[in-house]
This record gives C-alpha cells, sequence and structure tokens, in this order.
C-alpha cells in the first residue's frame, strides 16, 4: 500500500475490510528475535505447560501488532496512528504445526471528532471464535 | 509488592538509538512490509526524516527501561508470576530512523485486586532535544500464588 491513501470520507459506523491472518511458531521465534522478548512460553512447549498454560501462546505483543495492522491497512499511513491501546484477555494458543493459529480482525469506527480531524477505531480480534484482546482501540489522525 | 514505589520516577541511563535495519526486522516479523517501514526514499517523500517504525515498535525502546524497575530487588515484584494486562501507546510524533531516545518509567499506581498485585507503568518516550516522542503505559499484573 502507498502512504498518503486512505478512505475518502469517514463516518461512525463505518466497518473497516476485515483481516485474517495466521501465526506459526515460526513467526513467534522471528518476533522473538525483532522484539528480543524471549520468554520461553513463546517457543518452548515443555516451559509453557509446566506453567499451566494448554501449549506455546503468541506475544501479547505480536497479536497487538498483527490485529492494529487492520486501521494501519486501511488509514494508508502508519504514523496517521495517534494512539493504540489494548487489554490481552485470552492467549492465542499457537500449535506446532504448518497452519499455526488463525486471528481474524473486525473493525469498526466508533467515533469521529470533525474538528480535530481524528477518529477512534474499535477493534475486535478473534482466535477460535473467542475474543484475545479487549478495548482494542486506535486514535487516527484523519487524511 | 512494596506500594511505596507508587509516584516514583525511574529515568532510564541508556538512550535507545533506532536503526533501519532494527526497523526492518520489526516489520518483517509482525507481517507488514509497508515501505514507509522500509524504504528511505519513500518516508522521505512523505516528509519523513528516515524510515519510520511501526506503531506498536515502540515496545523496544521502552521495555529495557520498564525491565529495569521490574527487576529492582525492592519492589519485591516475583517476576515469574507476571502478565502483561494491557498496553496503549500515545504517538506524539513518529519514531524514525536515527532517533535517540531516552525513557523515564513513572510507577502510576500499585494496587491490589482479587489478590493480584496491579502495578500501573507510564513510560515518557523524549527525544534528545527533549520533545514528547511517545507515552507507554502498562498494566502489569502479578497473580495470586495458587
Amino acid at each position: 500500500m502507498t502512504a498518503g491513501t486512505g478512505p475518502a470520507a469517514v463516518a461512525v459506523g463505518d466497518q473497516l475490510p476485515p483481516l485474517t491472518v495466521r501465526v506459526t511458531r515460526g513467526q513467534l521465534v522471528r518476533y522473538a528475535g525483532a522484539s528480543l522478548d524471549f520468554n520461553p512460553i513463546h517457543w518452548n512447549q515443555r516451559v509453557a505447560t509446566a506453567v499451566g498454560l494448554p501449549d506455546v501462546i503468541a506475544h501479547g505483543m505480536l497479536t497487538m501488532a498483527l490485529a492494529g495492522r487492520i486501521v494501519t491497512d486501511w488509514i494508508g499511513d502508519p504514523t496517521a496512528v495517534l494512539e493504540y491501546g489494548v487489554r490481552f484477555t485470552r492467549p492465542v494458543v499457537v500449535p506446532d504445526d504448518d497452519a499455526g493459529a488463525t486471528l481474524e480482525t473486525t473493525a469498526v469506527v466508533g467515533e469521529v471528532d470533525a474538528g480535530a480531524r481524528t477518529a477512534r477505531v474499535d477493534i475486535t480480534a478473534k482466535f477460535n471464535g473467542q475474543t484475545v484482546l479487549g478495548k482494542a482501540r486506535a486514535v487516527v489522525r484523519l487524511p | 509488592m512494596d506500594a511505596a514505589f507508587a509516584g516514583r520516577s525511574f529515568p532510564f541511563a541508556d538512550p535507545y538509538p533506532v536503526g533501519a535495519a532494527k526497523i526492518r526486522e520489526f516489520a518483517e516479523a509482525v507481517g507488514d512490509l509497508h515501505p514507509l517501514y522500509l524504504d528511505r526514499v519513500a518516508a522521505r517523500s512523505a516528509g519523513h526524516s528516515d524510515v519510520v517504525a511501526p506503531p506498536t515498535f515502540a515496545m523496544l525502546v521502552v521495555a529495557r527501561a520498564q525491565e529495569a524497575v521490574l527487576f529492582l530487588p525492592e519492589l519485591g515484584l516475583d517476576f515469574a508470576r507476571v502478565v502483561h494486562g494491557d498496553q496503549r501507546f500515545v504517538h506524539h510524533r513518529p519514531i524514525v530512523s536515527g532517533d535517540l531516545l531516552r525513557s523515564v518509567v513513572h510507577v502510576d499506581a500499585i494496587r491490589v485486586a482479587a489478590g493480584n498485585d496491579i502495578l500501573s507503568l507510564r513510560t515518557e518516550v523524549t527525544d534528545l532535544a527533549g520533545d514528547a516522542v511517545c507515552s507507554a503505559y502498562s498494566t502489569l499484573v502479578s497473580r495470586a500464588a495458587a
């Protein structure tokens, strides 16, 4: 996508194009290296199950980044994201196979501030039909 | 945890140098190959001094400063039981390659709920000129022993 493109007009209730992404064990290792978060619950099944998790889980910050992409893909310019916040409510369990876990993301415009030229986008991220993020919201500067 | 830590601030001594290679590595790891993250020419033509960092890249800058506080023995945090409860970034300007970023961690609150210790941190990230770059709000939950 080219920087600077984005929605022509934005209104409360607008649905953003949905985004589905897969998360594999390989991607968890890659994110561990990039983020320098080497907590073994994100790559070692033995450690994950020993602390009571069903299996290896994705980094919350990776889930946050993947879910946020629904907003940056839509607005076109990632520097238009003025605020982005989430609560981590459920883990994304990533099996040791080629398919990995599937994260399904939808989003809707929750509020538009015409004076400030900003909009609040409310994001829903689901894994296995259950939400994994709470109060996932971004505030973007409108083009 | 020692509730007397609430209200205290901890400047992190070692500024974070933002580099294009790390931004590329991070963008590839989150599977987003937006040209503003990867292409200096595209970033400059969009008005930035160099490639920009994805919105959650700020955690890399903030995490080191936070960990320096979380590992203070006087705080009394049992790190093995800590989970990340929530995270919010307020971006005052984009983070760009070439930035040298300072972080100050503020312990906004320490409270107990349902036996869990809940720690609210706010990390203020500034550039070398002292201008605000990002405010990062993190809630960390130390789960009660079973």
